[in-house]
């Protein structure tokens, strides 16, 4: 019989996160008793979806609905465009690997428009429902000094460093720096990948703007610091920018990783390799369930991107409502449907930032974008001790008691096994 | 940097840097004739003159681009849940609206679009359960064995992943039947586990055979550690399904070697052929009692891609593990959590699959109704496929008693063969190209599917309308008659 000594110790080695334990804690009394603020989803936190896009994929779902008058006729118009591109004008059918031919055009489109004219093409797009799992892949390679290494800012998502140990890449921290709200700071870059040379070969350098899950938006600056450094150090720019459609304040905006490469001239534009995902699970959208995000994939060498279509082959294609519900999120109809729920949204992190601040021990550094709050614990000595005869982070303690008592589910800060003195609450 | 002096930025990612298992992958189904044969489509669209007036795309198993029309309920229940609104349309009837309300219930914000946990919906798990319980005639099935994925690929690649292990002569090997569906070669390849190849019996109608699996397992142990047996019943290319006995034989086979046995069963309602019968490996299993029902190994997998549903689209499927040590299960739980969740709609899908129309039910008629016929024409489309491949000097087509492909032998002339190997083409592929050329139906070559040396075949899907297929099948005669003729 199989034992644990015959699995794969790629996967032995796979670490158990927080956030999963957490949540199977929650699961154990009924769902509906615990309030989940931990996972990034929107819909499980009670965001109503869009309901343009959920029409839209109902009478592509079911096509009798384009004969119903009460159906809006920009709904059925939509649908109908979008099964002309579906093969047998069915949404179950498989579709390219990389997605279909006219979602990704409209990504493209969405991109050039986005970024004031910087061009953007189709064969640059790949969707799937998971890009960072193909990239991580992709990376992947070596043992020991000569295995790959992604640098990765700490806090990060809580999905990353699994994918990475499933990878079998090395997590390369680079500490953000929490008093300036959380920025990338360029000698903190440098001494991460200096001390890294040597332990393994640091090929990639991930970022999320606006981060996640700190919330901060980068200036131009801080991404033409990154991009410089990212040219100068030979590492592949790998930027997940899923909430860049909920950036508040007036003194921030999102500015996209690849304008600013655009706009920095040829010798970085034609050379720097970089890759930016989007998806469905941003924050005005919230699909997260329908597992469907796109990679624009620039300055690759044809060669290399010949095999990241190969990779999305594994899964076939993405799911094809995923498909068509990004088309419709990246392009909406004329009237701000969308701008209504991103109002009441962010409304709502103002709200949350006031009250946080106001507690004894808590102090949360400015939310200028996604849909996290990032508070910093300051735990008591006694709690602290308690945690550490129990076995267990004191955030994550923390967390733990908080769901039992007052059934509320929220992720521990727990910086992927970085100095355990500093505590946050995600 | 360079010789001149000019600072030229070598790419931090080329062929020799990237994950090198990720060279290894190829996949014969989306491989260089269906670039042609896309290609040929923009041509013919923009003008071009060819001697077709479309193409057909025979290669892959899809139901639904081939014209094959979706399952109401199906459609209907997924369209209220995706937008409840509808709820009050009165157009829809009230078993799909009760359907809708209840996965709508088990979704977190009662929305298809959060994430859901990694394993799975629960209530569909549970509901996945009961239908194998139905299924195998009361044999019963825990919900905690049952894993959600993303299509049945990735169940099986999962799987693959967890199992492989060891160095050098220590490295798990996996047996796969050959002729294969090559997803099985590309993840083991990228998995760099042993691929272990036994022969399924073109003269008995692609049957397994004892012997030559005890064959390529003893060969094997020389080199590797073989760890797993995969079957897929009904077949893909084949369309064999397995009797019985056989069953049990490879049962017994496993448990003798110590094998863990993947059944990759995603055709189970795809049974044409007269004298067979499904027969899931689990039900056989726990019919031979506990020295073999409490010991052997199992993972099954099924899919919402195949069947009458033919939804490939919604990337729905699910696997049952069976006997599976307990440390080794929390192993793969924490693998799938990496992934986050498969796609919801495609486990509300899945739900429906398992929990179709009751009798007595508004929509049990035309349930009834839309999937008999469904299936019906593809026994029917089978048969004719046999028959008429079989009137070909030079083809030689076995019985399509499953699934949903042909997979003929075909004689390719010395001639042919020389120039193929010229060109660097296998002769298969070279013949397969002509083919797309001159008639514009894309096959798959048997060589992306691995077959006895020196022999060759397609595989031919026999999903496009019964008119079309006639069509179709008199160009292949057409063509292989010319073909012959040619370079003889």
């Amino acid at each position: 019989m199989t034992s644990l000594q015959h699995v794969n110790p790629r996967v032995r080695g796979i670490r158990v996160s927080p956030q999963s334990v957490l949540q199977s804690l929650g699961v154990q009394k009924p769902f509906q008793e615990v309030i989940d603020l931990s996972s990034g989803d929107p819909h499980r936190a009670g965001m109503k979806p869009v309901s343009f896009i959920r029409q839209v994929l109902a009478a592509c779902l079911y096509p009798e609905l384009l004969e119903d008058e009460s159906v809006p006729l920009d709904v059925r118009l939509r649908a109908q465009r979008l099964l002309e591109d579906c093969a047998g004008g069915s949404v179950g059918s498989y579709t390219p690997s990389s997605g279909l031919l006219h979602v990704r055009q409209s990504i493209a489109e969405f991109i050039t428009r986005r970024d004031f004219g910087v061009p953007s093409y189709t064969k640059n797009i790949y969707i799937s429902s998971g890009s960072h799992r193909v990239i991580v892949k992709l990376l992947a390679s070596g043992e020991e000094e000569a295995r790959t290494g992604v640098l990765t800012p700490m806090p990060c998502p809580h999905t990353l460093p699994t994918l990475l140990d499933e990878a079998g890449v090395t997590l390369v921290p680079y500490r953000l720096i929490e008093e300036r709200g959380w920025a990338v700071d360029l000698e903190e870059l440098h001494r991460a990948v200096t001390t890294a040379r040597g332990r393994c070969q640091p090929r990639a350098i991930y970022i999320s703007n606006p981060g996640n899950p700190t919330g901060h938006v980068q200036t131009r600056e801080s991404i033409e610091e990154v991009i410089r450094f990212a040219a100068a150090e030979r590492l592949l720019l790998f930027v997940d920018e899923v909430y860049q459609d909920s950036v508040i304040g007036l003194d921030r905006e999102f500015i996209s990783y690849k304008r600013v490469l655009f706009e920095m001239g040829k010798e970085y534009a034609d050379t720097v390799e970089l890759v930016s995902s989007h998806s469905l699970s941003c924050t005005c959208i919230g699909e997260c369930g329908q597992m469907a995000g796109y990679m624009e994939i620039i300055n690759m060498d044809p060669e290399v991107t010949h095999f990241v279509d190969t990779m999305l082959c594994t899964d076939i294609s993405a799911p094809v409502t995923g498909q068509l519900a990004l088309d419709l999120m990246l392009k909406p109809p004329k009237p701000g449907d969308t701008s209504y729920d991103t109002y009441t949204q962010l409304a709502y992190i103002v709200r949350a930032l006031e009250l946080l601040n106001d507690l004894p021990g808590m102090s949360c550094q400015p939310v200028m974008g996604g849909i996290y709050v990032y508070p910093h614990l300051y735990l008591p000595s006694e709690f602290r001790e308690e945690a550490k005869t129990l076995e267990v982070e004191a955030d994550v303690l923390y967390c733990q008691k908080l769901l039992k008592e007052e059934r509320v589910l929220v992720g521990a800060g727990h910086h992927g096994g970085a100095t355990s003195s500093h505590h946050h609450l995600r | 940097m360079t010789e001149n002096g000019v600072m030229s930025r070598a790419k931090v990612l080329t062929i020799d840097t990237i994950n090198p298992t990720v060279k290894k992958v190829e996949y014969a189904v989306r491989g260089p004739i269906v670039q042609r044969a896309v290609e040929l489509e923009r041509e013919l669209s923009q003008g071009m003159k060819k001697p077709f007036a479309e193409v057909i795309k025979a290669n892959i198993g899809d139901a639904h681009a081939m014209g094959q029309q979706p399952i109401t309920f199906f459609r209907q229940v997924l369209a209220l849940c995706s937008y409840p609104e509808l709820l009050s349309d009165n157009t829809f009837p009230e078993d799909a609206k009760s359907r809708a309300c209840r996965i709508l219930q088990s979704c977190g914000g009662h929305s298809m679009g959060s994430y859901s946990a990694s394993q799975g919906i629960d209530s569909v798990r549970k509901d996945v359960a009961r239908y194998i319980e139905r299924r195998d005639g009361g044999v019963p099935c825990d919900p905690d064995d049952i894993y959600l994925t993303t299509g049945a690929s990735d169940g099986i690649v999962t799987m693959l992943k967890l199992l492989v292990s060891g160095e050098g002569a220590t490295r798990t090997g996996v047996m796969i039947s050959i002729p294969q569906y090559p997803l099985y070669s590309a993840a083991l390849a990228e998995l760099g586990a042993v691929q272990i190849n036994y022969y399924l019996n073109e003269d008995k109608c692609w049957s397994m055979d004892i012997p030559e699996l005890q064959r390529a397992l003893d060969e094997a142990r020389e080199y590797c550690n073989p760890r797993a047996l995969c079957i897929i019943n009904p077949g893909n290319p084949t369309g064999q399904v397995q009797s019985r006995e056989c069953i049990e034989d490879v049962i017994r086979f496993a448990a003798k070697e110590r094998l863990f046995l993947m059944a990759d069963e995603v055709y189970q309602d795809n049974v044409y052929a007269d004298g067979c019968q499904f027969h899931s490996f689990k039900k056989v299993l726990f019919e031979m009692g506990p020295e073999y029902s409490e010991t052997v190994e199992l993972a099954s997998f099924h899919s919402t891609s195949k069947c009458y549903m033919g939804e490939c689209g919604f990337r729905g499927g699910y696997m049952e593990i069976i006997n599976m040590d307990n440390e080794v299960k929390a192993q793969l739980t924490k693998l799938v959590s990496v992934r986050l969740c498969p796609p919801v709609p495609g486990q509300a899908l899945m739900d429906l699959v398992v929990n179709p129309p009751q009798p007595g039910e508004p929509s049990y008629d035309s349930f009834i109704k839309e999937r008999t016929a469904t299936l019906s024409a593809l026994a029917e489309k089978a048969k004719l496929t046999e028959q008429v491949l079989n009137t070909v000097q030079g083809i030689s087509c076995n019985p399509v008693q499953g699934a949903m492909y042909s997979f003929p032998r075909i004689t390719i002339p010395e001639k042919a063969v020389k120039e193929a190997t010229e060109q660097g083409q296998q002769p298969d592929m070279f013949y397969c190209m002509k083919m797309l050329e001159e008639t514009g139906i894309c096959l798959v070559p048997g060589s992306g599917f691995g077959q006895k040396d020196g022999t060759y075949h397609f595989r031919m899907t026999i999903l496009p309308p019964t008119d079309k297929l006639k069509i179709l099948l008199d160009k292949v005669k057409e063509f292989h008659q010319k073909f012959t003729q040619q370079y003889s």
